[in-house]
């Protein structure tokens, strides 16, 4: 069996030509972590320049509505760039530049990931390429012109469903064009092994900050963690540090779009099947003859057919959870924390806020709970608004 | 059908004889299309076919041919209907065929039942580019139980790996030319005359380079190198251009192709 599998999945389905680079980042990535210059270079950039540790803010507003568990969320959406993508992106570009490349590639789905990477890329001097599918750069015009001024080159993708995993498909190709100076900074836990690690371990800053915040809070774990999925970068960063508590419920959301019955979801576990896809064995949505199947998402972070092979895992031996979520739900939890409690949260947390609102009232007041809150909603408010029917002239 | 000298060393065992190997992608534009094409590249003189399952998402393509298996797709292909193609074809033809395609249509269609049908259908190899080194044990087996060898591919990029890769490669090694995607290519750069080097200290079995070649040229070149040149998108380019009327196209260009490589010594 290949290096990378959690249970049956994982591993490395990749073309040779990638191979070798593969081998040569798990490689860095295995001494760097263990180089305490490295770890505290990280830890600077982390706090100083991200504006780490997030917060973990206690929603009393939320908590008296609902009707239940204390509800705890934690603020992702308050680091630099408004997501935590931040996180992940500023490990992979402080490897790249141990390993001296001076190119930076990514792919992105609402924005959010190719932001941090051309925002870091900035930062380090390093050049920047964003691949985005063409659907999402038309609903996210915004961010490709933040990223283009942030000096990143923004290639819309023509191919396939032009979403996130077209991006993905662009991004692969370019790599094996082009692997001695370039760095793939993949934005979630998924694709070939060494990447559901390593982003994995980036992100789980999210968790151990909460795990520390929370016990400082209440003096207890919470009763449930919850955030949203789509290849699961945020996710499995909250969920990863509280893996052996298991009194403590892990539950991802997935995005069901218009709804489980139709064809316009991206519920990967509720809907998918095994199967092998950019790099990894895990949970698809694909039809009878394994092609992949286009997915629909209100939120373009979410829209992707796969799920990260760890959460693959986690389902399978019932240690997480993964539920749907629709847009109407989606888009209702979006309104209800702006107005509940001031925040505007991105549309993909607010996934995680609509399943949080569906079984706060299951626990007791003594209980608490974590959610995740990805990024900001800026980016989503122009297309809240059309969903509204409301006309916008910016 | 012939009796078959152990599957794909058919494709290679005549002394310098240098192998043309063709790509197309099945159902481009329709089934019937594919297989008058591919009888008509084995006019042409063609040592061995690949054929395209296709595929929605194929990472290792240029445009040109992930444009292929989108049409193809879009007309509704799916693997049953590539099988069907082969069968057809193997009503008048007993031309080496291998497919080519990615891990997930082969995973979903079951290991076993896929490489049941390929044996039944005399289909003697399969490329996934997406399957290295370190993944190809779950599909070998099950390919091996029926006779389908699995094809391994050497890159620019495997230089350590080559010994490894060469040492357990079946049938022959597709030796990738270049950097990136398939797709034509003006000029090749890499050192293949070394790579191939150090396959030859590692096994006796025929490598192929594919991945950029076009012109009879660029293949006469391949084919002094190695045992053989892999050409894919200049055949899909012409399909592309032509639909079901490529026939005589596709016949002239292998045979200008198969021309080039036989002319090696």
């Amino acid at each position: 069996m290949s290096r990378g599998r959690y249970g049956i999945h994982g591993g490395q389905y990749i073309s040779e030509t990638l191979m070798n680079e593969l081998i040569r980042l798990e490689e860095c990535y295995e001494y760097y972590k263990k180089d305490p210059e490295f770890q505290e270079e990280l830890r600077k950039l982390l706090n100083d320049y991200a504006g780490r540790p997030s917060l973990l803010y206690y929603a009393e507003k939320m908590t008296r509505d609902l009707g239940g568990a204390k509800i705890y969320l934690k603020r992702e959406d308050l680091n630099h760039t408004g997501s935590h993508k931040i996180n992940n992106v500023l490990g992979q570009a402080l490897l790249a530049k141990k390993m001296g490349k001076t190119r930076l590639i990514a792919e992105t789905g609402a924005g959010q990931h190719g932001v941090a990477t051309a925002t870091v890329a900035a930062l380090f001097g390093m050049e920047c390429e964003i691949f985005m599918g063409k659907e999402d750069t038309d609903r996210q015009a915004l961010n490709v012109y933040r990223m283009e001024l942030l000096g990143a080159k923004v290639h819309p993708v023509t191919s396939g469903t032009q979403t996130l995993k077209d991006a993905v498909n662009e991004t692969m190709r370019e790599w094996s064009n082009r692997v001695n100076d370039t760095h793939y900074v993949l934005g979630s836990v998924m694709g070939p092994h060494p990447f559901p690690m390593i982003v994995r371990d980036f992100q789980s800053v999210i968790g151990r900050e909460a795990r520390e915040q929370i016990l400082k809070a209440e003096g207890r774990l919470p009763a449930a963690v919850i955030a949203c999925v789509g290849g699961g970068s945020n996710a499995m960063g909250s969920f990863h540090p509280f893996l052996e508590d298991k009194d403590v419920a892990l539950i991802g959301c997935e995005a069901a779009g218009k709804g489980l019955d139709t064809p316009y979801h991206a519920a990967t576990i509720a809907k998918g099947s095994l199967g092998v896809f950019h790099g990894m064995k895990s949970y698809f949505c694909q039809n009878e003859y394994g092609q992949i199947a286009p997915v629909y998402s209100i939120s373009a972070g979410l829209d992707y057919p796969g799920i990260g092979p760890e959460h693959a895992y986690l389902h399978d031996i019932g240690r997480a959870r993964y539920v749907p979520v629709t847009d109407d739900e989606a888009v209702d939890a979006f309104e209800y924390l702006a107005r509940t409690e001031g925040i505007i949260c991105a549309i993909e947390s607010a996934h995680a806020v609509a399943h949080a609102r569906k079984i706060a009232g299951q626990y007791g007041p003594d209980e608490c709970m974590i959610i995740t809150l990805s990024g900001r909603g800026d980016k989503d408010v122009a297309a809240i608004a059309r969903y509204k029917g409301v006309d916008l002239h910016e | 059908m012939n009796e078959k000298k152990s599957g794909l060393s058919r494709v290679f065992d005549t002394p310098n004889h240098k192998a043309f190997i063709a790509f197309l992608t099945a159902g481009d534009p329709d089934a019937d299309s594919t297989v008058k094409f591919i009888l008509e590249m084995e006019k042409a003189g063609v040592d061995l076919v690949e054929i395209g399952i296709p595929f929605s998402d194929p990472t290792a393509e240029g445009v040109v041919i992930q444009e292929a298996d989108l049409r193809s797709l879009r007309g509704g292909m799916t693997t049953d209907g590539v099988f069907e193609i082969v069968r057809k074809v193997r009503e008048s033809s007993d031309l080496p065929l291998v497919f080519m395609t990615y891990l997930n249509p082969v995973f979903h269609y079951g290991y076993d039942r896929f490489f049941g049908k390929c044996r039944e259908l005399g289909v003697d190899g399969i490329i996934i580019p997406d399957l290295p080194f370190e993944e190809k044990g779950e599909v070998e087996e099950p390919a091996a139980a029926h006779g389908v060898e699995v094809i391994s591919m050497v890159a620019p990029t495997s230089e350590d790996r080559i010994q490894a890769i060469a040492g357990q490669a079946k049938g022959f090694l597709y030796v990738v030319s270049s950097m990136g995607v398939t797709g034509v290519r003006k000029e090749i750069k890499t050192d293949l005359t070394s790579i191939v080097a150090s396959i030859r200290k590692a096994t006796d079995i025929p490598c192929a380079i594919g991945f950029g070649i076009s012109t009879p040229q660029q293949a006469a070149k391949m084919a002094e190198i190695s045992d053989g040149a892999i050409v894919g998108s200049a055949i899909v380019r012409i399909i592309a251009g032509k639909g079901a009327d490529a026939a005589p196209e596709i016949g002239e260009y292998v045979a200008s192709m198969k021309a080039a490589v036989a002319g090696v010594p």
